[in-house]
């Protein structure tokens, strides 16, 4: 009953507490503005941020176009190898040393791949938690004029979101060219040869992990931010 | 009481009642006293306090207690405060650095939580909120104005005082007249449009003295606000919280170890290690400053 009880003792023309409600309010229009605004407005920041972001996703995309663009070559050589021969490739000679070679290759690509997604978990974590912590000031002064907790999340839902899609955009796409680049040089068949279809889904993957992980980055801190007092979120220095 | 400088010789008088003509240089005043009477009736509506209740008190704390935990130390900063803040005044809360004024701003402005006690505004106890009407009652009952300042560094000097208009809800078109009036009326009418790093500091304070009334608070809390300002600057930031205290009655309450406040204020809250040491009337002021001046 201290809802209603509150906006009676306060305002005279607010006594029904519904309406009240609707008072403090921010819509996903205005929080994408002052997003979108954020953005711009610090571009050197979002850049920086964006970078993490680009690098980490371009390293993953390039190791991914690397074994498509690898298991497409050997795919073409062992077909040719079969027509040469006229039998199965495991029974030509010297096919047990190739076998040992390819799952050497395997091993080593995983390897790669795991460190890429490392890396590029680091950096766009990084770069996002970076900016988010140094704008603990700003949250605190947003939440002494009305703001909710979940305006705060709102925002940074919103920037987060589309930093780490264009991000990882811009990433899948340079990570993909230049690799691409490197194997049409050595290999100018390379193209017809590869899966596109696998190439396709690798970059669709590449795309969620670096939304989702720059989302996992910048969410959980603002949200401890706008949990914050105001007073604590003002007094943090950066 | 008011300065009407004529625009002619640029002579200033103070006073109470009409000028039509300047006691200088006999030139026609009428106009400054129109615009002067036009500012007075909107300095007037920015910050009517539409409260139903009219409690004597607008904010009453009762012992107050705030411990902060440093590690394995607790550091009190305010050992049982006991404060009533009448409505419509302009209060001081004064004392050296450390002495827990800050903290006290904090609690009154629901900023914090104390540990101990409890602080009411409007006789509705502050603990009893949740984190939606706190967020109401920042938004649409109190202002705030910072030492420094704390605009958004992102956003134009109108766009920082409309953003408690969009949590409030106020329609695009009626943010931006009421956003661009208040900006004129703490004279930055023509600074719209620019960033906080493109105004000096006294600017960037009327900017957040416009912000701190853009919802038609009942209340302005202000935490030295005068501290990263220079002499002038700073006299200046005093006599518009004054001249709103004055006009639209609304309730000031400054954190401060300013001595200009005091020439101001109607009471001066003197604060040592946590508790109030003193409290000083404007009318005892006055009266001290007259009985020395007669000596």
């Amino acid at each position: 009953m201290i809802k209603s009880e509150l906006a009676k003792t306060i305002y005279k023309s607010e006594t029904d507490w519904g309406q009240v409600q609707k008072q403090i309010t921010l819509s996903w229009a205005d929080a994408a503005r002052i997003s979108y605004r954020n953005v711009i407005m610090r571009l050197g920041r979002a850049l920086i941020t964006g970078a993490g972001i680009v690098l980490g996703i371009a390293f993953l995309v390039s190791v991914w176009t690397a074994k498509v663009a690898q298991e497409g070559i050997q795919a073409y050589e062992a077909q040719s190898a079969t027509a040469v021969t006229g039998e199965a490739a495991e029974l030509a000679p010297g096919a047990e040393e190739a076998e040992l070679e390819r799952r050497a290759q395997e091993a080593r690509q995983t390897w790669l791949v795991v460190m890429s997604l490392l890396v590029s978990a680091v950096g766009i974590t990084n770069s996002m938690l970076m900016s988010v912590t140094e704008r603990f000031r700003e949250i605190g002064t947003m939440k002494c004029l009305g703001a909710l907790d979940n305006f705060i999340v709102k925002m940074f839902l919103i920037e987060s979101a589309v930093l780490g899609m264009l991000g990882s955009l811009i990433g899948a796409l340079l990570g993909h060219g230049v690799m691409l680049l490197v194997f049409v040089v050595k290999n100018s068949s390379v193209v017809a040869l590869m899966d596109w279809g696998q190439m396709l889904s690798y970059i669709g993957f590449a795309l969620i992990i670096g939304t989702v992980l720059s989302l996992m980055a910048a969410i959980p801190p603002a949200m401890r931010a706008a949990r914050m007092p105001p007073a604590a979120a003002l007094a943090t220095e950066v | 009481m008011a300065k009407i400088r004529c625009p002619e010789c640029g002579h200033v008088e103070e006073t109470t009642g009409l000028l039509t003509v300047c006691p200088n240089c006999k030139a026609d005043l009428r106009g400054v006293m129109e615009e002067l009477g036009h500012r007075r009736e909107r300095l007037r509506e920015v910050a009517r306090d539409d409260s139903v209740t009219t409690h004597e008190f607008i904010v009453r704390t009762k012992d107050l207690h705030k411990v902060y935990q440093m590690g394995e130390v607790e550091v009190p900063a305010l050992k049982g405060v006991d404060l009533n803040i009448r409505r419509g005044e302009y209060l001081s809360i004064m004392g050296p650095s450390g002495s827990g004024k800050s903290t006290l701003f904090n609690m009154v402005g629901g900023l914090d939580k104390p540990t101990k006690g409890t602080c009411f505004i409007e006789e509705v106890d502050m603990a009893q909120l949740d984190a939606f009407e706190l967020a109401w009652l920042r938004c649409r009952k109190i202002g705030y104005i910072f030492q420094t300042f704390n605009l958004i560094p992102v956003m134009t000097a109108i766009e920082n005082v409309t953003l408690p208009m969009i949590f409030a809800g106020m329609s695009s078109d009626e943010m931006m007249e009421r956003g661009a009036m208040l900006l004129d009326l703490v004279g930055l009418g023509d600074r719209l449009h620019h960033k906080p790093y493109e105004l000096s500091g006294g600017q960037q304070q009327r900017v957040a003295v416009a912000r701190s009334l853009a919802n038609n608070p009942a209340i302005i809390l202000a935490d030295e606000p005068t501290g990263n300002l220079d002499l002038q600057t700073g006299k200046e930031i005093i006599d518009l919280l004054k001249e709103l205290n004055e006009e639209s009655g609304v309730t000031i309450i400054s954190a401060t170890h300013d001595l200009k406040m005091i020439d101001v204020s109607d009471r001066v809250v003197h604060i040592r290690d946590g508790q109030v040491e003193r409290i000083e009337n404007r009318a005892d002021l006055d009266l001290e400053v007259g009985s020395m001046g007669a000596e």
